[in-house]
């Protein structure tokens, strides 16, 4: 056992503008554990993630990695911080003025300065994970299909091994067959690389099947942390309307009428 | 009362811009000079800047040349002062014709092709992702164009001088009827060296500029397709305005005599 949590948030704020997007959320994820968040669309998940990364500036509260200080911190630490992160973006955000190859091994090449022909070895291993083939590793990614371009993006966050890795939905714009090898995927990473890893996701089935434990983010707190196991037995109205995807029920769509 | 506090903002909104700009400026200028140095992607720059722009700029040259030789021919007739064309052409190509013309042709080309691919990438979240990749976006996006800026702007107004030039003699001695022999001496009688160097320096100064306000626009563009096109038309407005003051700004360094 380790004596930090690998991430620890205490009482962090976010708003944008009058809006608040993040209001008092205090979270610790253990090393080497799955977790994953689920919550309603624009309830700010992706937020917490960027947050935790430093690519946007907590309002209030504090976010520890490895139990150090990681707000506020300056450029270099904080690109030693990221070292240690692989981030699986929501809209792939791949470069589009790199080949798929290329994209892939990024982390290698630039961050780990591996020689090239090295670096493109791993990527095509990583690529072959993932389920696509060599045929596409000199294509640029505005040639791919969406799902494609997320398996890529899958691909390029876990190259340089990582020890914390953020997925956010992974599977979303996945067929059901692709979408389950993916989760077996962030399941090996996890179970064999020993990596600690945070997903989002709105498929019930993929939460399940990675996560070992589970949080509800719900009007910028969350409201229900625990394991996943015990999410059908969870007590709480709103987890229940969620994951059984329920009209009716606490949370009120904000639907004009 | 509430005038007061709209004046309040607008000078509180120009401030943080200024500063916002002068930090990035500084930021961009201290990754130009520290390592790592990639020189791959200055090279691309270069190439990008240097060479696909000499199509513009040469056409640019040769017709400024032509019509410069043309106008003074027809002015000077005035004061039956027509020996002094050859001159006239050469100094105005050099000191002023040559990197003014350059300068803007490069801002409306280089200038809004910078802004709207950092643009896109910030929008789109790659900047983001090259963050997390450990990579830091100063050094590998703004650096290497602000070098390939200072860099490239020179070779380029030297190849419109010598373009510029010859246009010139061409109209003046195909058109206009004078000796090629005696235009071509008057060319360089009076030439001195400063005039060219003069003419290159601004251009390194043009190039930086160009740079900077693709880089910037880009970078601090949000909001999408929409704020793309904004970031665009700001970099080549305010490059091609700031190239103009500082135009003159070096002119009365260079012959305040
Ligand atoms: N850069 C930003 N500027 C202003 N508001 C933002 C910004 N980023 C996010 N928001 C706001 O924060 C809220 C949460 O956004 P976020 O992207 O975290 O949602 P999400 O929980 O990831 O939703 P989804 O499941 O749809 O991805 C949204 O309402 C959004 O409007
Ligand atoms: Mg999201």
């Amino acid at each position: 056992m380790t004596a930090h949590p690998k991430i620890q948030l205490v009482d962090v704020h976010k708003s944008f503008g009058p809006k608040r997007v993040l209001d008092g959320v205090t979270l610790d994820i253990a090393a080497g554990e799955s977790f994953v968040v689920i919550g309603g669309s624009g309830t700010g998940k992706s937020v917490m993630l960027k947050c935790i990364l430093g690519l946007m500036r907590p309002d209030q509260g504090s976010i520890l990695v490895d139990g150090e200080e990681t707000v506020g911190l300056g450029a270099r630490a904080r690109e030693r911080i990221l070292g240690k992160f692989g981030m699986l973006f929501q809209g792939a955000a791949l470069f589009d003025s790199l080949t798929v190859w290329e994209n892939v091994a990024f982390g290698l090449i630039q961050g780990r300065r591996m020689d090239r022909r090295k670096a493109r070895e791993a990527a095509m291993e990583r690529l072959f994970q993932v389920g696509l083939g060599a045929d596409i590793a000199n294509l640029s990614p505005a040639e791919l299909s969406g799902g494609m371009q997320k398996r890529v993006a899958l691909a390029r966050a876990i190259a340089s091994q990582p020890e914390i890795i953020f997925f956010d939905e992974p599977t979303t714009g996945l067929d059901p067959i692709m979408a389950d090898v993916i989760n077996d995927l962030i399941v090996k990473c996890v179970k064999e690389v020993g990596a600690t890893a945070v997903s989002i996701t709105h498929d019930m089935h993929s939460a399940r099947k990675i996560g070992d434990r589970l949080a509800m983010l719900y009007h910028g707190k969350l409201i229900w942390v625990g394991r996943t196991a015990d999410i059908d037995r969870s007590g709480n109205d709103y987890v229940d309307q969620f994951i059984h995807g329920r009209a009716e029920g606490p949370i009120k769509m904000e639907l004009r009428r | 009362m509430t005038l007061l506090a709209a004046v309040g903002r607008v000078f509180l909104a120009f401030l943080e811009r200024t500063g916002r700009f002068t930090i990035f400026t500084l930021t961009a200028l201290s990754h130009c000079v520290r390592p790592p140095v990639y020189g791959r992607l200055i090279g691309r720059q270069m190439i990008e800047i240097g060479y696909f722009s000499l199509p513009v700029v040469g056409l640019t040259a040769i017709f400024t040349g032509m019509v410069l030789a043309l106008q003074s021919h027809t002015g000077f007739a005035r004061f039956s002062a027509e020996g002094a064309v050859a001159t006239v052409v050469v100094l105005s190509v050099t000191r002023e014709l040559g990197p003014v013309m350059a300068g803007l042709m490069v801002a409306g080309r280089i200038g809004a092709a910078m802004a709207a691919e950092i643009g896109t990438m910030q929008v789109t979240e790659q900047v983001d992702a090259l963050v997390t990749l450990s990579t830091n976006p100063f050094k590998y996006l703004v650096a290497p164009r602000i070098i390939a800026g200072l860099l490239m702007l020179p070779c380029l107004v030297l190849v419109a001088d010598i373009i510029g030039v010859f246009g010139g003699f061409v109209v003046g001695a195909y058109q206009l009827g004078y000796n090629p022999a005696t235009y071509l001496h008057s060319t360089w009688e009076f030439l001195k060296p400063i005039d060219v160097v003069s003419g290159l320096v601004k251009a390194s100064v043009f190039g930086f500029i160009i740079s900077l306000m693709g880089c910037y626009n880009g970078y601090y563009s949000k909001g999408g397709a929409q704020g793309v096109g904004q970031a665009t038309t700001n970099a080549v407005v305010s490059a091609s305005i700031l190239i103009l003051t500082t135009n003159y700004m070096l002119t009365a360094l260079f012959f305040n005599k």
